[in-house]
């Protein structure tokens, strides 16, 4: 039982997922675009799309055979659904023209394109995760990796209906979840969420801003409260 | 064990073989029986398309959506604090540990740990809804293959440790409790005693199911080298939580990648069994359910002292950043990938079900079985349905 | 025989039907009100019905009003004349079982001499209906069911028989109230106070035909055909409303009959120790001790219907085929052996 991760005052150093990362680095080799560790955490790897394959054959060759998931993130940013924006929800603005703004400046292990495939996979000796990640090119196509492990298939699927993402090599893409006739992808950013135009979501009341002239009161009153709790029990 | 379901299978295949010989004039075409999507055997709303040939199954295809919520999607319209309670109805029977591994997730890219107070009490709630999870599941089991007392007493002692959940949460199925930094509230007074008269009767209910089930023949009969899967072809399939378990596989995230929770301040051990069939599963299951009792036990002997929320900004927003966090569930490994922007909304939730992982190995593993085989071998995955559609 | 009013032929025999009529539903509520209701309930730790009447007897005439309100669903595709036929068909084997089993000297429908024979023969008959509703249904589940239920009866059909034997060649007769008379008179080691139930001396025919029985009853552990959490009820899974009503009353009287079986030539039957058998007294309480009988044997069924899992059909087969049979055949000839030495 290690109790590395629950120790108050983690040390930075995390010489395991360091070394782990050195190794898998050279292994990745060419294929390799960037990488990624936060410490005592999973270690990211951004791998040329072409080579989506051979790294997850490398990586089950280092030991992490245990597949976790397979998916992709949108990385559009899109006003469609956002919490803020509850007016536009209402107005179904039409906006196909314009460029498709992306930004994927906030994800681990950098990112070109719009959309980009995840998966995480586990190294049972080492007990360590590890999410590797490619940007899907303009063609939408990736090689399956259901070969090198047979649990991606359903997660392709998957991630074939939700993201409209193609897998080359992959015998059954029919649709897991949603209807035959369905058409659109749901989880791309710029697929309407039909509910929130129909009525706004009520919930935003909860997250209202509080006004200036009572934060500071409200802010005290919690810390107060937070105190007194600390002392007893 | 193993060599008997390879053996029943090349005996299968070669039957086959000469079958279509014979068959030339006579055709016996293959049947399609669809098991479910109502039937009571699923749980809920999947539904089975097996190609039957006689009573044997040439192939079986899972095809579920009926209760996809899309719970992914909207995630990325609410807020952290809101997102729990869609999560909560994920895996229905163990409420309380889906909101966990979220919870932990974001307090992750917030930095922000919960005191150690809450940390405990996080823990024993946890393993409170992994025992009224699986306890329905030692119970079901002897439903699914034909005895039906089991449950009874199943559903009768899950009552005891749901009202426990209950006083503290004040919800029995979907408590909502987990905030980011801690929990909602305290342990009420006396609370602490209560739970430990419900863990001793536990135990006395696990020793019950072993007797009525476990030591029984007919159920060893039915559920021994009943749909074998080897270590490799589970890891593969990423199945998790006692069905990797059973294989023989030693792997607990509690004990192997603890995300922040108590579990590495109390003595207790992981169960495998070499076997990797419908007994080993259930049995498997069976003694996590003692472990977890004894785990609430030494639990409830060491809460510390001290607040139960640490010191979290009224309005939450999470840093930008990425984080994956995973947790051992009654079921299994269930994990959350939240991509933040920095907003009061995660950007992306990737929600990694164990039951999802679990069920997705059905094609492979019930080739060549009997249709009763079909119900002992889901039954003995365990799964719930709103696990897998989400 | 005597007997106490001398009565045309047709006349006793329209008494004689219109009981046993009579006493079919009333035997099968009996079951389900004790076993099913009851008894259940207390191993189940359940409370069980209890608001409808005394200790809820009543729930079972509301239970009997519901499903008789309700609508008469034919599939689409059903067979329809088969598909109404087949509940009948099953509900006339246990009627027709019902005939020669006896509860007194003088109370019997009719004393078959060959009586054995004639129930054996009788309760296979049932199948003939189960297959009917299986097919008829144009269900696939239901034609599984069938299916399996063809298969089990027939094999279990067998070691039933079988069983039987050993008690026959014992009372050296085919008769029912023969064999009654044969336990009554008969003596263990010159020890006649008790007579000599043939559970003693054919012990093991009697598990044999209790395990059989419980086969061909479709009671848990070879509840295959019907398994709910599978087939879903198997044959009877398109029935709605009153012929649903008709197998599940067949289902119980069958397994009151069998019960019957079981009393009459195992324990003793109707006979109490310390009267003659052909006493006159013994056609009052003849009834109420063959029910005392029939009841503890039927506990013995449900019992173990609540306990055990189901097996699987292959397994099931096996069972009977393999280890039944041989051992039913066996029985035989030990009672064979005996009956020549001795």
């Amino acid at each position: 039982m290690t109790d590395e991760t629950t120790t108050e005052e983690t040390p930075l150093a995390d010489d395991k997922r360091e070394r782990l990362l050195n190794d898998l680095s050279e292994s990745f080799g060419e294929i390799l675009v960037e990488s990624h560790l936060r410490p005592h955490e999973d270690v990211w790897f951004r791998v040329k799309i072409e080579a989506w394959q051979d790294a997850a054959m490398v990586a089950k060759g280092a030991g992490f055979e245990y597949f976790g998931f397979l998916s992709a993130i949108d990385w559009h940013i899109a006003p469609e659904g956002r919490y803020e924006d509850t007016e536009f929800d209402a107005g179904l603005v039409e906006e196909d023209d314009e460029p498709v703004e992306i930004d994927s400046s906030t994800g681990y292990g950098g990112g070109d394109t719009r959309f980009q495939m995840l998966m995480q996979l586990y190294s049972l000796n080492e007990q360590v995760g590890m999410i590797l990640k490619a940007d899907v090119g303009d063609d939408m196509t990736v090689d399956t990796v259901r070969d090198v492990f047979p649990g991606a298939d359903w997660h392709e699927r998957e991630t074939h209906e939700m993201f409209g993402i193609s897998f080359r090599g992959h015998p059954t893409l029919q649709p897991l979840y949603l209807p035959t006739e369905f058409e659109g992808h749901p989880l791309r950013k710029d697929f309407p969420l039909l509910a929130r135009q129909v009525k706004p979501w009520p919930g935003v009341v909860d997250i209202e801003e509080i006004p200036e002239h009572l934060e500071a009161q409200l802010e005290a009153e919690v810390m107060a409260a937070f105190e007194a709790n600390e002392g007893g029990s | 064990m193993t060599a008997t379901s390879d053996r029943e299978q090349m005996a299968y295949v070669s039957a086959q073989a000469a079958d279509a010989r014979v068959n030339v004039e006579l055709d016996t075409g293959d049947m399609t029986l669809n098991i479910g999507p109502q039937h009571p055997a699923t749980h809920g709303t999947l539904r089975i398309a097996c190609q039957l040939d006689g009573e044997q199954v040439v192939v079986a295809e899972p095809i579920m959506g009926y209760m996809h919520r899309g719970y992914e999607k909207l995630c990325e319209v609410r807020t952290y604090p809101q997102c729990t309670t869609l999560i909560n109805r994920i895996d229905w029977l163990g409420s309380f540990a889906n909101e966990v591994p979220f919870i932990l997730a974001a307090e992750r890219l917030m930095e922000v740990e919960a005191p150690p107070r809450a940390q405990w009490i996080r823990t024993i709630l946890f393993e409170l809804s992994r025992i009224a999870n699986v306890a329905l599941f030692l119970g079901d089991m002897g439903v699914q293959i034909g005895a039906l007392t089991p449950v009874f007493f199943a559903f009768r002692d899950r009552e005891r440790v749901l009202n426990q959940i209950e006083e503290v949460t004040g919800g029995r199925f979907h408590p909502n409790f987990d905030r980011i930094g801690g929990l909602k509230d305290d342990i009420p007074k006396g609370w602490i005693e209560e739970t430990r008269s419900v863990m001793v009767k536990m135990r006395t209910f696990c020793d019950e199911m072993e007797d009525l089930l476990v030591g029984n023949e007919i159920f060893q009969a039915r559920c021994r080298g009943v749909g074998v899967i080897p270590p490799e072809v589970a890891l593969g399939y990423g199945l998790s939580g006692a069905n990797l378990r059973a294989s023989g596989v030693d792997w607990d995230l509690r004990r192997d990648a603890n995300p922040g929770l108590s579990w590495d301040q109390v003595d207790w051990r992981v169960w495998t069994h070499p076997d990797g069939d419908s007994f080993s599963r259930y049995w498997v299951r069976l003694q996590e359910t003692r472990e977890a009792t004894r785990i609430v036990d030494q639990l409830l002997d060491g809460i510390p002292s001290g607040p139960i929320m640490a010191k979290v900004p009224r309005i939450i927003k999470v840093p930008a950043g990425e984080a994956y966090i995973s947790t051992e569930n009654p079921l299994g490994e269930m994990g959350y990938y939240i991509v933040s922007k920095g907003d009061l909304g995660p950007f992306r939730v990737k929600i990694r079900t164990p039951s999802f992982n679990n069920i997705s190995i059905v094609p492979w593993v019930m080739r060549g079985v009997y249709v009763p085989d079909v119900i002992t071998i889901l039954g003995s995955l365990y799964f719930i349905l709103g696990d897998i559609d989400r | 025989m005597t007997t106490l009013l001398a009565l045309p032929y047709w006349q006793e025999t329209g008494i004689k039907l219109g009981l046993a009529l009579a006493v079919i539903p009333t035997t099968s509520l009996i079951l389900v009100y004790l076993f099913l209701f009851k008894m259940m309930a207390f191993m189940q730790s359940r409370l069980g019905p209890n608001d409808t009447g005394p200790y809820g007897t009543l729930q079972l005439i509301a239970e009997a009003i519901k499903f008789l309100q309700k609508e008469d669903i034919h599939p689409e595709q059903a067979d329809r004349r088969v598909f109404r036929m087949a509940p009948v068909v099953v509900l006339a084997s246990t009627f027709l079982l019902y005939v020669v089993l006896p509860a007194g000297p003088d109370a019997v429908v009719e004393n078959l001499d060959t009586g054995v024979f004639y129930a054996m023969a009788v309760s296979s008959l049932s199948v003939l209906g189960i297959l009917m509703a299986g097919w008829a249904s144009a269900n696939k589940y239901a034609l599984l069911g069938g299916l399996r239920a063809a298969g089990q009866l027939i094999a279990y059909e067998l070691p039933l028989i079988l069983a039987v034997m050993g008690v026959v060649i014992q009372a050296e007769t085919l008769n029912l109230q023969g064999i009654v008379e044969a336990q009554a008179t008969g003596e263990i080691f010159g020890f006649g106070a008790i007579g000599n139930p043939f559970i003693l001396t054919q012990f093991l025919a009697f598990l044999i035909f209790m395990i059989a029985a419980q086969a061909e009853l479709t009671q848990t552990p070879f509840d295959m055909p019907v398994a709910e959490t599978e087939l879903v009820g198997g044959f009877h899974i398109e029935y709605t409303g009153f012929r649903f009503l008709l197998f599940f009353m067949a289902e119980f009287g069958t397994a009151f009959a069998f019960a019957a079986l079981a009393s009459v030539m195992f324990l003793g039957g109707w006979w109490i120790p310390g009267f003659d058998v052909d006493d006159n007294i013994l056609n009052v309480l003849g009834p109420g001790v063959m029910l005392a009988k029939i009841l503890l044997v039927a506990f013995f069924i449900f019992w173990v219907r609540f306990t055990y899992p189901r097996l699987r059909e292959d397994q099931l087969q096996k069972f009977a085929w393999k280890v039944l049979i041989p051992l039913s055949l066996a029985n035989i000839v030990l009672t064979g052996i005996f009956k020549v030495v001795f």
